[in-house]
């Protein structure tokens, strides 16, 4: 191994240590909001990607028709509810906001022809129809069991993950698929070339952590989301509505992985289940930060895509070996060093 | 209670009437992968038995299509379901190598004739008493391995690099390959492997290069083959690149582009069937596959994985009515007997992927003409000739 190869392997590390950085934040803000070890993370990479896809394949995403039939199930639930307690005037407003705006996007689509729109609108248009799930996953399968020991909400997220590839292999089809790159530029660095579109996925991602970081420190959403994940009880008696802050963390979370998803498609074939391994792999950087610390969670995402990048040289066939065996040493030093927490209420 | 007891009776003589309808008819019971990482060959061929003949001979026959989700434990299962629920004279599955080797034991024990699709030579080799109930379609890895090994030593080529799936499908077409190309005296420099899931490969792209090989056999299937191919335009490589018949599909053209032009593979006739001469006797057969196909699924949609799946129709149809014709009932362990035997016979039947001339030794009888090269020239695929 030369110095040029240990860049280029360096490089497509950091890449795809980026997008797995990205996850990994996603998945300590649900897990801290609201206890969720949130398995289907992955999924809105593989929906954000192929969903873009197909709406440059000029196709019908099948995203639509999950957005609507989630519309109106929630509808359902939340008519029967201002029933029960008799607010009759929110009705309207359930049904317009439920089941009014996925028909206006239905019938945007069928209005225009996706296929033909700019890339920018076109990649808009996606974030639209897989951002939604997010918060309808949790109003849907967590918001009825939120107070449920963290076993359960893992169970749950099982459950959710599994019919969520189901749907995907449904909607997308077995065969994965390509997006056009962002950018076709290239950069001589030394003896190495560097991809315009690799250089564009890791800014995105530094630009969207910083984005993420004055979200929390500025804004009173994100005060009140930290204030959640620090003790739930207290924000809730400070005002602060669990569901709220729930349904926040989870919108971000589609948000981050939708986009992730996004950003790879150029670089990389996307399956509709490719979305369980990126995610699996954003978890382990995730663990490394013990759920908690969004720094150490990044910086262990980056750990791990450098890792596979050099293993994958090394020895191919034990990459994945490789790779979720520093678990093991991960969860032992933690184990030995931090102080057990109960918080089970 | 007492009610209760008149319900029971009528379920149970509801039931008995129904197994006795049901008996007259032939059952052919199907387990495949339409779902899991296998999907890709299974929804083709599930979709083909909705294409299959109804009725044999004026018998009538059902076709009862199970998912095993590419899992082998469900495959297991699917086939003690078909055999002790459904009674199926035939099994026909699975998609993929593992599933189809675990199926063999219950398909033998319950003296049932199975027809797998997957490629792998394991499952009617060697031959003994419990693979004398199984038969299989698709051309055996070996054959396809040939095929590249024999275009490579005409070619000059001297030296390969391989890069294939983590699973049974990339070692099974290492084993093959690595065996016949040493006994053809190419050189084989480098070994690696990726998974189907994997966002790069780089990794093993930069060690194939630097063991700078004249070509490189990627053994992969369908689109996850395209990222080793794409890397290694992207990294600059200017060899050739073989890859395997398990691509041989239109998405893979879709996803691979024009990263793909000149690549070469071995693959089924059926692939190119309307390039084939006149004077072969699988175009004819081939193209009736491909426009019904079309006809039920659009242009383009049809892929060789499918052809598996009618091919094996063709054997049953041809062995159904040869037993039918013996006054045999469905349903019966005569019956099964017969219709292993008359599989066992087939002589000289054209299939869309080559012409079947089983013996009791070779449960699968293909010859050369069930494999040709093929190039991807301009987005398409190219017979070469």
């Amino acid at each position: 191994m030369d110095l040029q190869i240990a860049l280029l392997l360096a490089q497509d590390g950091v890449t795809n240590g980026a997008i797995y950085a990205l996850l990994a934040l996603a998945l300590v803000l649900v897990f801290a909001v609201t206890r969720v070890i949130f398995i289907p993370q992955g999924e809105f990479v593989a929906f954000g990607a192929l969903t873009l896809a197909s709406l440059q394949a000029g196709k019908l995403p099948g995203t639509l028709w999950l957005v609507f039939g989630m519309g109106v199930a929630i509808t359902a639930i939340e008519v029967a509810l201002a029933l029960n307690e008799r607010h009759l005037r929110r009705i309207p407003l359930i049904v317009l906001f439920n089941c009014g705006l996925p028909l206006l996007l239905a019938g945007f689509l069928f209005a225009v022809s996706p296929a033909t729109l700019p890339l920018p609108v076109q990649v808009c248009l996606a974030l639209i129809l897989v951002v939604p799930l997010g918060p309808m996953i949790h109003r849907l399968a967590y918001q009825p069991i939120a107070e449920a020991s963290v076993l359960v909400l893992l169970i749950v997220s099982v459950a959710v993950h599994v019919t969520l590839v189901g749907l995907g292999l449904f909607f997308f089809g077995a065969e994965g698929s390509r997006t056009p790159a962002f950018t076709d530029n290239s950069f001589e660095i030394g003896d190495a070339l560097l991809q315009g579109q690799t250089l564009l996925v890791v800014v995105c991602s530094i630009v969207l952590i910083i984005a993420l970081y004055f979200f929390f420190e500025r804004t009173i959403y994100g005060k009140a989301l930290r204030a959640t994940a620090m003790n739930r009880t207290g924000a809730r008696l400070m005002g602060i509505s669990a569901t709220l802050a729930g349904r926040l963390s989870f919108t971000l979370a589609a948000l981050i992985g939708a986009f992730s998803g996004i950003l790879i498609s150029p670089i990389t074939t996307i399956y509709y289940d490719s979305g369980f391994l990126i995610g699996l792999k954003g978890f382990v950087g995730a663990i490394v930060g013990g759920l908690a610390s969004y720094p150490v969670a990044a910086a262990g995402a980056i750990l791990v895509g450098l890792l596979e990048s050099y293993s994958s040289f090394w020895a191919s066939a034990f990459k994945e070996v490789i790779v979720f065996t520093l678990i093991i040493p991960v969860l032992l030093w933690r184990s030995l060093t931090t102080r057990r927490i109960e918080e089970e209420d | 209670m007492k009610i209760q007891a008149v319900l029971a009776g009528w379920c149970a003589l509801t039931a008995i009437a129904g197994a006795s309808a049901v008996y007259a008819e032939v059952n052919i019971g199907v387990s495949l992968s339409a779902t899991g990482p296998a999907a890709s060959l299974g929804i083709p061929e599930k979709n083909t038995f909705a294409l299959l003949p109804t009725i044999i001979d004026g018998q009538k026959v059902n076709y009862i299509v199970l998912d095993d989700a590419s899992d082998t434990t469900t495959a297991v299962k699917n086939t003690k379901k078909l055999i002790a629920e459904n009674k199926v004279d035939v099994i026909v599955g699975s998609t993929i190598t593992p599933n189809s080797l675990a199926m063999i034991d219950i398909a033998a024990e319950a003296e049932t004739p199975m027809i797998s699709m997957a490629a792998g030579a394991r499952i009617i080799e060697p031959m003994d008493v419990k693979r004398a109930w199984v038969f299989k379609t698709p051309q055996n890895d070996a054959q396809m391995a040939t095929a590249i090994v024999e275009h490579m030593t005409n070619n000059n080529v001297n030296t390969v690099a391989y890069i294939g799936f983590a699973d049974a499908y990339g070692e099974g077409w290492w084993n093959e390959f690595s065996k016949i190309a040493e006994v053809r005296k190419i050189k084989v420099i480098a070994n690696e492997r990726f998974n189907r899931a994997d966002t790069s490969v780089t990794g093993q792209i930069l060690k194939i290069l630097s063991a700078k090989p004249d070509a490189v056999l990627i053994g992969g299937s369908g689109t996850p083959a395209a990222l080793p191919q794409k890397s290694l335009k992207e990294k600059g490589y200017k060899g050739t690149i073989y890859q395997t018949h398990g691509v041989a599909n239109a998405d893979f053209l879709r996803v691979c582009g024009k990263d793909c032009e000149g690549t070469l593979l071995p693959a089924g006739p059926v692939l190119v069937a309307a390039q084939l001469p006149d004077s072969n006797p699988i175009k004819k057969v081939a193209l009736e596959y491909v426009s019904k196909y079309e006809a039920a699924h659009g242009k383009g949609s049809v892929s060789t994985f499918g052809a598996h799946a009618w091919d094996a129709g063709k054997l049953l149809s041809n062995a159904i009515s040869q037993v039918l014709k013996k006054g045999l009932q469905p349903g019966t362990a005569e019956f099964r007997k017969a219709l292993r035997a008359a599989l066992e016979g087939t002589q000289n039947l054209i299939g869309a992927h080559g012409v079947f001339n089983l013996s009791a030794q070779d449960h699968l009888g293909f010859d050369q003409r069930a494999r040709v090269m093929v190039k991807i020239e301009g987005g398409d695929w190219k017979l070469v000739k």
